[in-house]
This record gives C-alpha cells, sequence and structure tokens, in this order.
C-alpha cells in the first residue's frame, strides 16, 4: 500500500501545527519522522489516523484521495496507530484489549474471547511478539504493554503501522526485539513509520527519514547521514551530542542512603539492601535495566512508597516515614518517571502545572489565596525560559506535545531552590536540542552546589551527565563506578555480574568480580542497540 | 461539507442569493458555530429546548381533554392537532405563569383589585424552591470537582437540619444570633456526617458512593427515631413531627409575610460566592481539583489525598446539613418525615447541569426551583400531572450528561470531551 500526504495543513488558533506537509510512504519501507519537540510530528499521526481532521489537504492511498473522519475509517484503509501514550485498558486482559473495537460475537452476542485469544497467540508467534493473552494489562511492563498495541493493529489488518515514540519507554533489549519485528514487517510488505528522537535508532532501522521543523517537511534523507547532520537538521543548528562539563567538586553529602529496603505493590522486595550516597555538587547515574528497583528507589526517597528497612537521610536528617510535602519541603526536586501519571494533571493548565508543588506558598499564595497573577508571570517566564512550546500557559497540559510537557515538568522542578534533585528518566522523549539544553541545566544545578541523582535506562544519558554511576540489577547496586568506566564493563554490571553480598563498591575503584566470573555469560539482555 | 447544518437551517430565512446577509443570519450562524464546537452553553440550551419538546408531546397525549381527539385522528386530524396545541399551549403557559409573572396578576393590580404582591409571588416562589437547591446542589459540585462521588447529600441535608432545628426551638438566644447559631449548627451537623464518609475512605478506603448511601439510611431512620421521641417531638403531639423553632431563629422575610421569600437566599448565594472562591482562588481548591483529576500527580506533588478527602467532605456535608437548615428556618419552621424530601437527589442533577462550575450549579438550580414552582401551579389549573416537569428535569440532565446524543441529534461536530466528563468516568473507578 502506497501512502501520499499531499499538503496537509492543521491549526490550532493561531498555531500552524503541520503547515503544508507532503509525505509518501511508500510499501515495505520503514520511514522515521524527525523532529524537535511541538514540531507537529504527532499531529500529522493523528490526522492520518483519523483522529483529527486537516484543514487542508489530502490523504492519498494506491492513487485514490480518502477522507479519515475517524480512526474507524483509517483503520479500515489498513492503517495501525501505537500511540505516544498508550491506549490500553488497565484492568482488562490482553485478550479483551486487542478484542476492542472489533468485537467479535458468536451466537446470542456473547463475546468470543476464545477466538481472540487464538489470534492473540497466532500472531505473536509469527512476529515474535511475546505476550501472554490472559495477563491483565496493568501488571505488564511497558515494553510487553507495547507489543499489545502492535498486535492490536496488526490484527486489524495494518499495512502501515504508525509508532509513535515506540522506544521511549522500553529497555535496551526490548528495542533490539521491537526493530526485529519492524524489519520482518517491512520484508513481508508493510511500511512503517517510525517516530523517535533518539537518532541512534533512525540509522540502526530507518529506510527513509523525513525531518519536520515547525511544522514544515525540511527534508527527505538516507539513513547515510550523520547523527550531527540529522540533528542540526531538526533542530536548525549545530547541537552538541556530548554535555560539556568541568569536573566536580563535590561537598558534604546531601543523600545518604544506608541499607535500604523496599517492597512492590505484591510484596516483593525490590530494592535489597541498597547503600549509597550523593554529595553536594556531584551527579550520581543509576543505571540499569529498567525494572530492576531504580523506580522504587526514588519513589521511597520522595515519600511516595514505604520503606521496609533502612535508612534516607536528606542533609542528616532522616526521610523515612515522612510524607511527600516533608521531602519536597526539604528542598527535594523531583521529575517522577512517567510524566503523564505522575508529574503533570494534564487537564490543569501549563500555569498552573508549573506550580503543582509550590501552589501553597509564596509567591503563589498570600495565606489561603492563590494569587493568579503572580502564577501567569512566573508561567511566562518558565516556558519562555525551558523553551516550552505553546499557544498559550492558559492552555491545558494536554494540549502540549509529549516532549514539551516533560519540560514543563523539568521547568517546575529546576526554577525552585533545591539542595537534592532527583530525576527518574529526565529526557524521555526530550529532543536532541532540548536534551542539550536540560543536561545543561542539570550541570549548573550541580555547580551550583545541588545533589543531583538522576536515574536513567540510557546508557548514553548516563555516561554522559553521571560524576559517578551506581548500576543497579535486581534491587542491588552491583557496582559504583567513574563515568570513564568502559561501556561493556558497565554493560556487565547491570547484568548482574559483582553483585556481591555487600552491594556497593567504593567510588573510583573497579568492580572486583568481571573477569572469569560465573555472571559474565549472562549479560547477554543488556547488549545495546547499535 | 461542513456547513450543512448552517445552510439548511439557514435557507429558510435568508433572502436569495446576492442579497446582504442580515444580522440575524450572521448571529445564527454565530450560534451554529458555537454549537458545533460543542459550545457547553449551547449545548444546555438545546438541551432544555428538546425537553420541552418532548414534555410537549407527553402533555399532548396524556391531556384527558385531548384523549378522545386523537381517536378521530383520521378523520378530523385538524381537531386533534389543535387540541393537543392547546393543552400544550396552556399547560406551559401556567408553567411560565407559576415560575416568573402571571399577566392577570398585574391586570387585577391595575385595576386595583388585588394587592402588588401578588405579581411578585410566583417569582418569589421560584427563589424560595431554589434556596435549599442552590446550596445542596453546592455540596454535591464541591465534593465531584473533588473526585468524591458524595451521594449522601441527602443524609447530610437530615442531620444538618435535625441539629439546626433543635437549636432553633432547644436553645433561648437573641434573634440575630440564634439565626447564626443555628445555621453553624446546621453546617455542622451535616459535616459530621459528611466527615464520616470521608474519614472512612481516608482510613479504610471504603468507597464513598458506598458509604454516603448507607449514612443516608442511618440518617433517615434516626429521623423517624427522634421525630416520636419526647423531647424532640411537638409537645403534646402523637404525629411525627417536632417543635416550631423559635420565633428569634426563624430567617427573616424580606418583603413581608405575603411572599415566603426569606434570608435563605442571600446564605445560599454567600455560600455560592465561598465556593467560588473556595474552587478558584483558592490553594485549598487547588487540592481538591489536582487530587480529583489525579490523584497520582496530586500525591507526587507533595498534597495528602485523605486529608483532601475528608476535608472535601466536611465542607460538602457542611453545605448540604445547611440546605436543610435554610429550609427549616425560611420556609417550614418544623422538622417533618418529609425533611429532605429528594432534595439531596435532584442537587446531583442540577450539579451535573450545571457542569459542575459554582456558577452553572446556581443558575441550575434557579431552573429547578422555576420549573417546581411552575409545576406545581401547572397541575393546579390544568390538570397537567406535575410529573412532566419532573420528567422534563431528568431529560434535560439527560441531554447534559450524554452531549454525544445531543451533538449527533444536532449533527454537532465532535469535539474534544472537556475535562469534568473524564473526570466523572476516572473518578468512577478509583
Ligand atoms: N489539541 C491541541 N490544542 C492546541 N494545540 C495543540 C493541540 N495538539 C497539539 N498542539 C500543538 O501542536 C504542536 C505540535 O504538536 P505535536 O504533538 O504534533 O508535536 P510532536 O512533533 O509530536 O512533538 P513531541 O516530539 O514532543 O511529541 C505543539 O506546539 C502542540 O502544542
Ligand atoms: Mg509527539
Amino acid at each position: 500500500m502506497r501512502l501520499e500526504l499531499r499538503g496537509i495543513t492543521k491549526r490550532f488558533g493561531s498555531l500552524v501545527a503541520n503547515d503544508h506537509i507532503d509525505l509518501t510512504i511508500e510499501p515495505g519501507e520503514i520511514h522515521a519522522l524527525l523532529g524537535e519537540n511541538g514540531a507537529g510530528k504527532t499531529t500529522l499521526m493523528n490526522v492520518l489516523y483519523g483522529l483529527t481532521q486537516p484543514d487542508e489537504g489530502q490523504i492519498v492511498v494506491d492513487g485514490e484521495p480518502v477522507r479519515f473522519r475517524t480512526p474507524g475509517h483509517a483503520i479500515r484503509a489498513g492503517i495501525g496507530m501505537v500511540h505516544q501514550h498508550f491506549m490500553l485498558i488497565p484492568v482488562f486482559t490482553v485478550a479483551e484489549n486487542v478484542m476492542l473495537g472489533v468485537e467479535r460475537t458468536k451466537r446470542l452476542g456473547f463475546l468470543d474471547r476464545r477466538r481472540a485469544r487464538r489470534d492473540v497467540q497466532e500472531l505473536s508467534k509469527r512476529y515474535g511478539l511475546a505476550v501472554d493473552p490472559d495477563a491483565v494489562v496493568e501488571d505488564l511492563p511497558v515494553g510487553v504493554q507495547q507489543r499489545v498495541e502492535i498486535i492490536k493493529a496488526l490484527l486489524r489488518q495494518a499495512n502501515v503501522l504508525i509508532l509513535d515514540e515506540p522506544t521511549a519507554v522500553l529497555t535496551p533489549q526490548e528495542i533490539e526485539d521491537l526493530f526485529g519485528v519492524m524489519r520482518s514487517l517491512r520484508d513481508s510488505g508493510r511500511s512503517i513509520v517510525f517516530i523517535t528522537h533518539k537518532l541512534k535508532e533512525v540509522k540502526a532501522v530507518a529506510d527513509r527519514i523525513t525531518v519536520i521543523r515547525r511544522g514544515r517537511v525540511v527534508t527527505t534523507t538516507t539513513p547515510a547521514a550523520t547523527e550531527a547532520e540529522l540533528a542540526s537538521l531538526m533542530v536548525g543548528r549545530p547541537v552538541m551530542l556530548r554535555v560539556d562539563k568541568g569536573p566536580s567538586r563535590p561537598g558534604a553529602p546531601v543523600l545518604e542512603v544506608r541499607d535500604l529496603r523496599v517492597l512492590d505493590d505484591r510484596g516483593q522486595t525490590v530494592v535489597d539492601g541498597v547503600t549509597f550516597g550523593v554529595r553536594a555538587g556531584e551527579i550520581v547515574a543509576v543505571a540499569g535495566v529498567q525494572g530492576n528497583g531504580q523506580t522504587e528507589l526514588t519513589e521511597a526517597i520522595m515519600g511516595l512508597r514505604p520503606v521496609a528497612g533502612g535508612s534516607i537521610r536528606v542533609n542528616g536528617r532522616e526521610m523515612v516515614g515522612r510524607s511527600p510535602r516533608e521531602v519536597l519541603m526539604a528542598g527535594v526536586g523531583y521529575v517522577p518517571e512517567d510524566r503523564q501519571h505522575d508529574g503533570l494533571i494534564v487537564d490543569f493548565s501549563v500555569a498552573d502545572n508549573l506550580i503543582l508543588d509550590m501552589y501553597h506558598r509564596p509567591p503563589f499564595a498570600s495565606g489561603p489565596s492563590l494569587r493568579p497573577r503572580v502564577v501567569q508571570e512566573s508561567a511566562r517566564q518558565r516556558s519562555e525560559e525551558f523553551d516550552v512550546r505553546l499557544t498559550s500557559i492558559d492552555d491545558p497540559a494536554s494540549a502540549l506535545s509529549g516532549g514539551n510537557q516533560q519540560k514543563l515538568v523539568l521547568a517546575r522542578e529546576l526554577s525552585r531552590p533545591i539542595q537534592l534533585f532527583v530525576a527518574a528518566q529526565p529526557t524521555r522523549g526530550v529532543d536532541v536540542g532540548s536534551t542539550e539544553f536540560l543536561h545543561r541545566r542539570i550541570v549548573q544545578q550541580r555547580d551550583s552546589g545541588v545533589a543531583v541523582l538522576i536515574v536513567s535506562s540510557e546508557l548514553d544519558e548516563v555516561i554522559s551527565l553521571a560524576d559517578r554511576i551506581a548500576v543497579m540489577y535486581r534491587g542491588r547496586i552491583t557496582g559504583i563506578v567513574p563515568p570513564d568506566t568502559p561501556r561493556e564493563q558497565i554493560g556487565l554490571l547491570m547484568a548482574g555480574a559483582g553483585a556481591t553480598g555487600d552491594g556497593a563498591v567504593p567510588p573510583g575503584r573497579r568492580p572486583a568480580a568481571s573477569e572469569g566470573s560465573v555472571a559474565v555469560g549472562e549479560a547477554e539482555p543488556t547488549r545495546r542497540p547499535r | 461539507m461542513t456547513s450543512t447544518v448552517a445552510t439548511e437551517e439557514r435557507g429558510g430565512q435568508l433572502p436569495p442569493q446576492g442579497a446582504r446577509r442580515p444580522s440575524f443570519g450572521r448571529w445564527g450562524r454565530a450560534f451554529l458555530d458555537a454549537a458545533r464546537e460543542g459550545n457547553a452553553v449551547v449545548v444546555t440550551i438545546l438541551a432544555i429546548v428538546v425537553a420541552l419538546f418532548i414534555g410537549a408531546l407527553l402533555i399532548a397525549f396524556s391531556t384527558p381533554s385531548v384523549d378522545p381527539k386523537w381517536a378521530h385522528f383520521f378523520s378530523d386530524p385538524g381537531g386533534a392537532i389543535v387540541a393537543a396545541a392547546k393543552a400544550v399551549g396552556n399547560s406551559y403557559y401556567a408553567l411560565f405563569q407559576g415560575c416568573i409573572v402571571s399577566p392577570a396578576t398585574i391586570s387585577a393590580y391595575l385595576a386595583g383589585k388585588q394587592p402588588l404582591y401578588q405579581i411578585f409571588y410566583p417569582l418569589s416562589e421560584t427563589v424560595v424552591g431554589a434556596t435549599p437547591l442552590i446550596l445542596a446542589s453546592l455540596a454535591v459540585t464541591v465534593s465531584f470537582r473533588a473526585g468524591l462521588f458524595n451521594i449522601g447529600a441527602q443524609g447530610q441535608i437530615i442531620t444538618g437540619g435535625l441539629l439546626g432545628a433543635w437549636i432553633g426551638f432547644g436553645l433561648n438566644l437573641p434573634p440575630g444570633i440564634h439565626q447564626i447559631v443555628c445555621l453553624v449548627g446546621g453546617f455542622v451537623g451535616g459535616a459530621i456526617w459528611g466527615w464520616l464518609a470521608g474519614w472512612l475512605k481516608a482510613r479504610t478506603g471504603a468507597h464513598e458512593v458506598i458509604t454516603t448511601i448507607m449514612l443516608n439510611y442511618i440518617a433517615i431512620n434516626l429521623l423517624t427515631y427522634l421525630l416520636n421521641t419526647p423531647w424532640f417531638q411537638a409537645p403534646g403531639s402523637t404525629y411525627s413531627i417536632s417543635a416550631n423553632v423559635d420565633q428569634s431563629a426563624v430567617l427573616p422575610h424580606l418583603f413581608g409575610p405575603n411572599l415566603r421569600l426569606n434570608a435563605g437566599i442571600f446564605v445560599a448565594l454567600l455560600c455560592a460566592l465561598g465556593c467560588a472562591w473556595l474552587l478558584n482562588r483558592s490553594t485549598i481548591g487547588f487540592e481538591f481539583k489536582a487530587v480529583g483529576l489525579n490523584p497520582d500527580a496530586a500525591r507526587t506533588a507533595g498534597m495528602s489525598v485523605a486529608k483532601v478527602a475528608i476535608l472535601v467532605m466536611i465542607i460538602s456535608g457542611g453545605l448540604a446539613g445547611l440546605a436543610g437548615t435554610a429550609q427549616i428556618l425560611g420556609t417550614d419552621f418544623n422538622v417533618t418525615p418529609g425533611l429532605a424530601s429528594e432534595l439531596g437527589f435532584t442537587a446531583i442533577t442540577v450539579s451535573l447541569l450545571g457542569r459542575l462550575g459554582v456558577g452553572g450549579t446556581v443558575m441550575a438550580a434557579f431552573l429547578f426551583g422555576a420549573l417546581n414552582a411552575g409545576g406545581t401551579l401547572m397541575q393546579a389549573s390544568t390538570g397537567t400531572p406535575v410529573d412532566v416537569v419532573t420528567v422534563i428535569q431528568a431529560i434535560i440532565v439527560m441531554f447534559i450528561a450524554a452531549p454525544p446524543l445531543v451533538r449527533t441529534i444536532f449533527r454537532l461536530r465532535g469535539s474534544r470531551e472537556g475535562g469534568e466528563g473524564q473526570m466523572l468516568s476516572a473518578g468512577w473507578g478509583g
């Protein structure tokens, strides 16, 4: 199926999100869409999927002009979409979710669940998308939820599959798997539109690349282009892909975590005797495959998750047993992993989101009253400073593009006086230009004496930001190493090598258990995508 | 193709092409544009129009005098239609007379046959009906905005009313102070009932829908019990009725003894102002809304979801308690088993009709107050059952609660759902 977009224009009020975009998707190609946050990629895909109507322009399928008024029309024409923010129903099983919208019924209107299960199993076998049709979606890791979304689209016979930032929430191994699936789909003659901010991924998997900037197509190129070229095409200026930072000058310890034990919702130990510290003026990054306890570690520090044992001190004060409010007020800034779930209230205005944890104190409140004018003024400054692309600060945060929502959270947390900054996946979904800016801001914080703790599943980010890297595996810290440690070695630690009983390795010392240890052979899963 | 509705609609009124578009056309266009975008006000107005139309059909087919005419519909269709139109016209005219103004009273006054107050009687009744409704609906609005489904306004009206009334007849206080103490007592009475549900939610996670419904039953039984208990019952009475509140506790009439309009409306409007400040301008209201829309993010931002649940239920219950008390001190003067009648449930309807905004809630309460006042006269003078009014109210809300339905009927362009609708559906899950 050959798909053409001709002169697509979409406006939101005065903002032109898509400005006469022409794009052709050939059968059997993986077509990457690159562009800054707010460039209009998601909007364009929503037009293609019938979720929004273009103000001008045409969609042409195999030479025939078509009009998609609802996703139903697009699906019937063979288009499938996996959204940037997933749209599964958490309490339904995989099979039920897949069945939604195409419910097949038996006589008397009973749902044909068995058939749905079989369909799921068949597809998952054919494309190597391992999922259990009976698992309840909310219990699944995001990577598997992603597969469910893909299966859902494939089951509707999608010939063109749109993947909107599918890799943002995946582990390196899951990304590799996804690429495998994408390639096998392409080889079977289907086409894929692939949106991402990670240039490496584009180069690894795309056949053609279209770059969009401020709603317009800048160029269409091939993966032969270098990362630097792609980055400057996107942003319109040269981008530093590495963080430029001087040596750290660590001061007094700010965060001290000792023998911390944390349980997950099911009562399993997910943080198991973790001990480490972050000093003023240094950045410690926690590396590790997602799901090894990093999330729970940050939640425990913030008072969001009960602690089963151990101690957490901030500036010498015990934080275990304190409420999130008390932790925040002790001078801790926090960027949660999932912006839409925990970081923002998407129905609140941008301005209100920027005071979400500061609304109750001056200058935003005087006594029991809010001060709307101060809130507005500060919101204007913050969004400008952090380059949050928006039409109006009174728009709901849901009107922002994904990456701009993320910038909103960072703008809030980095613009109040803090002594400790805890950020999980701080640049998830953020484009290269803004990532550069955010990294610079984080380094600035460090240089002004803030202790910084970053959790990131992206090794690139970890290595370029960190002064020390703590690697987590199965709830334990398998090593604390300097950032110039070879990647292979960090990879081994991420796979559990060096996970000896006592956990932490003193800073600066290479982990002892690397060569010849039994765990080396199991290092496979952490191989990074090329 | 986007303007099919507009062109059809305008077709009849517009002069042939080439002529300049009259201002009416432009106005109509703006109206339809607003409607197509799913504008809240327009959808509400359309819902009311549709409800009145369905109400008209009901009247046409249920009025006894029209009934036999339908039997001869095929031999004499005109007769049936004329009779139906007349019945509908009469009923709605009576409805109007009952809630706004009756021209007959004006001419009677001008002829010197009736006193002036008769002209304002219907309006006074509308406001009197709206007073407790405003308070009870605000109670619902506040709680729904915080994502708590307080179905217990009914019970909180009762407990608030009981305490307020008891202070009214049980304590001896000078006028002025007595009313205030009664109102405070009424607030506290409702607040305690609300607090119970909030506390249960914060402590045990018990869903407020369940607990408030249960607390409604307890309140109703408490009411029955007290009305048969000597110290609460009217002295010397064997009926289930309380003593009358002291004269010093009665809310003063605003325009003389002949109009029931009383100071209760000021209490209600003051509370509305308070709620508007609370929800739009206060830090507590900010927390309420945050917790209502996304409790996880609210918690992450340092808010205490449990504290909010308790506080919301206290305020919500208190407002409902005030509704019961205002009704007793303003119009009833004593407690009967019908203290809350359906008030607490109508309040949910009114609050939804007001789209969970404070201004909207107040306007919706006035509309319902008017429909109730008008319905009473309609039944008395034309025999059209007052139930028609209930049906109209129900249909209005059905359309409001289901905006997509209205959009489909009027072929409005689908637009993004408002945050409140999402909040409603999200709230049931938690
Ligand atoms: N419903 C809406 N109302 C108003 N503006 C909107 C709406 N949806 C998107 N926009 C605006 O349109 C622009 C394009 O947004 P879009 O989501 O397409 O960006 P994107 O390229 O997907 O960015 P990202 O990489 O951050 O996901 C943004 O500036 C955004 O604020
Ligand atoms: Mg996007």
